[in-house]
C-alpha cells in the first residue's frame, strides 16, 4: 500500500453503540458489530428457550416412572432441546456474535467483507428460528435432532417437515457466514498482516468457515430430500419402495459430525486468545496450533462413519473410520498441550475469562478422551446410544463450546459494551456453571456405562440416585447461566468504563477505543508485531 | 496484499463504485471473484450429495435405472444440451465484450444467453409435459407394468429432483443476468469495472457445466436399453 488514507470524513470519537440509535438504524445496519450483537441477543433467547426443554428433562427424569410428561412429549422435548441447541445456538454461537465482532477488527479492516450479505445472513436465521419454533409450537417434532428416517418420513405424525424446512433456511445463513469470513481473511487484511501474524482466533474461525461452507449444502440437500419423501409419498430412503436408511445417515452425519467441529473450533479459537493474555506469553508452539485447526478441519471430514458402527457398517470401513476417528485426537492434542505450556512459566492471573479458559481445558479434555472410548470398535457397541455418548458430547458441547463462548463474551464484554463487568460476581458465576455441569454430566458417563439408554423417559429404580445428581447439578447449571446474563446486562448501563485495553493484550481489535468507532479504526493500521508480541510491545501496552 | 500496480484507486480518492469498507478497487474485484468461486464450492456440495445418492442407487438397482433412463427423449436432451454449453460462449463472450468495454455488445450478448437458458426451460417443459402423460410423475401420475416399478420410479424422483433443482438455479441465473443487463444499460460499467459481469459469467457456467452431468446420468444410461 503506497496510496495514503483518505482522512475519516468527520474525525470524530462516536462510537457504533451511540451512532445512530433507534429501532430501523439497528435492524438494517450492515456493521459486522452491530450484526454481531443482533446475533447475540438471538441466541441468547435460542439458549434458554433450548435450556428449559433440557430443565423440563431433568425434571421429568427425578423420578424412575417419569415425573411429568407422557412418553410422546418427552420424545418431543429431547427432539427440540437438540434442535434448538444444535442450529440456532452452537452452530451460530461464536461466529455470528463473536466471529462477527472480532474478525475485522483483528485484521484491521473495517468490515467484512460483504456487510449485506451479513446483515441478509441474520435474516435467514431468524426466518429458519421462527420457521421451526412456529412448527414446535404447533405441535413439536419428535424424531430426535437426528431426523432418522423413515420414521421421520414416513411414520412420524408430528410436523418434522416444518421443523426440518426451518433448519434447511437456517443452513443459508451458516453458509452465507462462512463465505464471508473466508474471503474477508483472505482478501481484508491490514498492511503488515501476513497469515502467520494473525492471531490464532482467525486460524480458527477460517478453519470454521471452511467446514461451514463445504459441510453445510450436505445437510441441506439432505433435509430437502427427507422433506420431498415425506411430502410427497414418494422413495428415496424408505426400505419399503427400495431406499437405504444407512445412505440417510451417512449423508446427514457427512455434515453433522463436521458440525461438532463448527461448534468446537471457534471456542479453540476463544481459548487460544485468553491462554495468552492471561499468562503473558506468546502462544507456545503458534505454528502447530495454527495448522491443528485445519488439521482438525480435514481430518473431521473422514470420520462420520463413527456414528453408525452399529447401524450395519462392513466390518472393513468401520476400522477405517475407528482408525480416522483416533487421528483427530493428534491435532486436538496438540492444542491442549500448546495451551498448557503456554501457561507454563508464565504470570498466570485469574480473570474470569482465564478461569473459563482453564475449565475448557480440563472438561474438553475428558469430553476428547472419552470420544476415543467411543472410536473403539468394541467399546462403541457397549455404550452406544446410552448416557454415555450423552455425556461425551456435552463435555464437548458444553463444557466446551459453551464455556469457550462464556469465556470469550467476558473477555471481549469491555471492547463491546465499553464497560467491566463486576468481576467477583462473574468469577463466582464462573465456578457455578463448572460444578453445576459436572454434577450434571458425570453421573451420566456412569449411567450409561451401567446400560442407561438416551432418550428412555422412564428407567430402572437403581439409576434413581445418579439421575437425581444430575437434576440438581442442571439446576446449579441453569443459575451459573442466568446470572451472567443480568450482571453483564446491569453492567452494559452501571459498569465501570473499560478503557482501550484493559488486559494489557496485543491483537488490533485492543488498539482502537471501547466501544470502537462505527468504521473500528480512525486511521488503517499497520500490523508492525508478530501476534502476542508481549516483550515487542511491552511499552504499548503499559500505556494501556 | 494489493499490489501498487493495479491499484486503481489513484490518488487516494476511491471511485465511487468502490465500497468504502474496501482501500482499493482491486481489492473489492478480488473479494467478489472469491466470494462467488466459494459459492460454487458450496454448489458442488450441494448437487455432489445428490449425484451421490443417485450413484448409490444406479449401483444397487442396474436394471430399473436403465429402464427408466431407456424413457429420456434423447433428441430433446441433446438439443437441450447444446443449447446450454452455446449459451455458455455467448456468456463467455459478454465477459469479453465487458473487458474492452463494449456496452452494446455486452448488451446483445445477455440478451442472446438469457434467450438460450430461457428456449432450454421451454424444451425441459416439454419433456416434462411427455413424461405426465406417459404417466411417469411419481407422486403425480406414476405408472410402470414392470416389475420394479418403486424403483423405476426412484429414478424418475431422482430426474425431477435433480433437474428441477437445475431448473430453479437457471431461473436465478436469468434473473441474475436481468440485473447485469439492468445495470448496463444504465452505465454502471466500464472497462475498468466490469466485475459483476464475471461474476454472473462464473455462476452461469456452473450452472451449465452441472446439466452436463445430468445430461450423462439421466439420458445416456438407457441408451443401450433402447437399442
Amino acid at each position: 500500500m503506497t496510496t495514503p488514507q483518505a482522512p475519516p470524513a468527520a474525525p470524530s470519537h462516536i462510537d457504533y453503540l451511540s451512532e445512530r440509535q433507534g429501532i430501523w438504524p439497528w435492524l438494517l445496519t450492515t456493521d459486522h458489530k452491530r450484526i454481531g450483537l443482533l446475533y447475540t441477543a438471538s441466541i441468547t433467547g435460542f439458549f434458554f428457550i433450548g435450556g428449559f426443554f433440557a430443565l423440563l428433562m431433568r425434571l421429568h427424569l427425578l423420578e424412575p416412572k417419569g415425573a411429568l410428561f407422557g412418553l410422546e412429549t418427552y420424545n418431543k422435548l429431547f427432539t427440540m432441546h437438540g434442535i434448538i441447541m444444535v442450529w440456532f445456538f452452537l452452530i451460530p454461537s461464536i461466529p455470528g456474535t463473536l466471529g462477527n465482532f472480532l474478525i475485522p477488527m483483528m485484521i484491521g479492516a473495517k468490515d467484512l467483507a460483504f456487510p449485506k450479505l451479513n446483515l441478509a445472513s441474520w435474516y435467514v436465521f431468524m426466518t429458519g428460528g421462527i420457521v421451526t419454533l412456529y412448527s414446535m409450537l404447533r405441535g413439536g417434532v419428535d424424531t430426535g435432532w437426528t431426523f432418522y428416517v423413515p420414521f421421520s418420513t414416513t411414520y412420524s405424525t408430528a410436523y418434522v417437515a416444518g421443523a426440518a424446512i426451518g433448519i434447511f433456511i437456517a443452513g443459508f445463513s451458516s453458509i452465507m457466514t462462512g463465505l464471508n469470513f473466508i474471503v474477508t481473511i483472505h482478501r481484508m487484511r491490514a498492511p503488515g498482516m501476513t497469515w502467520f501474524r494473525m492471531p490464532i482466533f482467525l486460524w480458527s474461525m477460517y478453519a470454521t468457515s471452511l467446514v461451514l461452507v463445504l459441510a453445510t449444502p450436505v445437510l441441506a440437500i439432505t433435509l430437502l430430500m427427507v422433506i420431498f419423501e415425506r411430502l410427497f409419498r414418494v422413495g428415496i430412503f424408505d426400505p419399503s419402495l427400495g431406499g437405504d436408511p444407512v445412505l440417510f445417515q451417512h449423508m446427514f452425519w457427512f455434515y453433522s459430525h463436521p458440525a461438532v467441529y463448527i461448534m468446537i473450533l471457534p471456542a479453540m479459537a476463544v481459548i487460544s486468545e485468553i491462554i495468552p493474555t492471561f499468562s503473558r506469553k506468546p502462544i507456545f508452539g503458534y505454528t502447530a496450533v495454527a495448522y491443528s485447526s485445519l488439521g482438525i478441519a480435514v481430518v473431521g471430514f473422514l470420520v462420520w462413519g463413527h456414528h453408525m458402527f452399529v447401524a450395519g457398517l462392513s466390518v472393513y470401513s468401520a476400522m477405517a473410520f475407528s482408525f480416522l476417528s483416533y487421528l483427530v485426537a493428534i491435532p486436538s492434542a496438540i492444542k491442549v498441550f500448546n495451551w498448557t505450556a503456554t501457561m507454563v512459566k508464565g504470570s498466570v492471573s485469574w480473570d474470569t475469562p482465564m478461569l473459563y479458559a482453564i475449565g475448557f481445558l480440563g472438561l474438553f479434555t475428558i469430553g476428547g478422551m472419552t470420544g476415543l472410548f467411543l472410536a473403539a470398535l468394541g467399546i462403541d457397541v457397549h455404550v452406544t446410544d446410552t448416557y454415555f455418548v450423552v455425556a461425551h458430547f456435552h463435555y464437548i458441547m458444553v463444557g466446551g463450546a459453551v464455556m469457550g463462548y462464556l469465556g470469550g463474551v467476558h473477555y471481549w464484554w469491555p471492547k463491546i459494551s465499553g464497560k467491566m463487568y463486576p468481576e467477583g460476581l462473574a468469577r463466582l458465576s464462573a465456578l457455578i456453571v463448572f460444578i453445576g455441569f459436572n454434577l450434571t454430566f458425570f453421573p451420566q458417563f456412569i449411567l450409561g456405562y451401567l446400560g442407561m439408554p438416551r432418550r428412555y423417559a422412564a428407567y430402572p429404580d437403581e439409576f434413581q440416585f445418579l439421575h437425581v445428581l444430575s437434576t440438581a447439578g442442571a439446576t446449579i447449571l441453569g443459575v451459573g447461566y442466568i446470572l451472567p446474563l443480568c450482571y453483564l446486562i446491569w453492567s452494559w448501563k452501571y459498569g465501570k468504563p473499560a478503557g482501550r485495553n484493559p488486559w494489557r493484550a496485543t491483537g488490533l481489535e485492543w488498539q482502537t477505543s471501547s466501544p470502537p468507532p462505527s468504521h473500528n479504526f480512525e486511521v488503517t493500521p499497520v500490523c508492525t508485531h508478530p501476534a502476542y508480541d508481549f516483550e515487542g510491545m511491552k511499552e504499548e501496552l503499559e500505556l494501556a | 496484499m494489493p499490489d501498487m500496480v493495479s491499484n486503481l484507486s489513484g490518488g487516494g480518492h476511491l471511485p465511487s463504485r468502490v465500497r468504502d469498507h474496501f482501500r482499493t478497487a482491486e481489492q473489492q474485484r478480488e473479494s467478489e471473484m472469491l466470494g462467488m468461486w466459494i459459492f460454487l464450492a458450496t454448489e458442488v456440495m450441494f448437487f455432489g450429495a445428490l449425484f451421490v445418492a443417485f450413484t448409490v442407487y444406479r449401483t444397487g438397482y442396474p436394471q430399473a435405472f436403465g429402464a427408466g433412463s431407456a424413457d429420456m427423449n434423447i433428441v430433446l436432451g441433446s438439443i437441450n444440451t447444446a443449447i446450454l454449453i452455446t449459451s455458455s460462449l455467448t456468456m463467455a463472450l459478454a465477459v469479453h465484450a465487458s473487458e474492452v468495454g463494449n456496452q452494446r455488445w455486452l448488451q446483445v450478448l445477455l440478451v442472446l444467453t438469457m434467450l438460450l437458458g430461457c428456449v432450454f426451460l421451454a424444451i425441459k417443459g416439454v419433456e416434462y409435459y411427455q413424461h405426465y402423460l406417459d404417466h411417469k410423475m411419481p407422486a403425480v401420475w406414476f405408472e410402470y407394468s414392470g416389475a420394479d416399478g418403486s424403483k423405476v420410479q426412484m429414478f424418475f424422483v431422482f430426474y425431477f429432483f435433480m433437474t428441477g433443482l437445475h431448473a430453479l438455479h437457471m431461473l436465478v441465473g436469468i434473473g441474475v443476468l436481468l440485473v447485469i443487463l439492468g445495470r448496463s444499460l444504465a452505465g454502471s460499467f466500464s472497462a475498468e469495472y466490469h466485475t459483476p459481469v464475471a461474476v454472473a459469467a462464473l455462476y452461469w457456467s456452473f450452472v451449465d457445466i452441472i446439466w452436463v452431468f445430468l445430461f450423462a446420468i439421466f439420458y445416456l444410461q438407457g441408451l443401450h436399453v433402447m437399442r
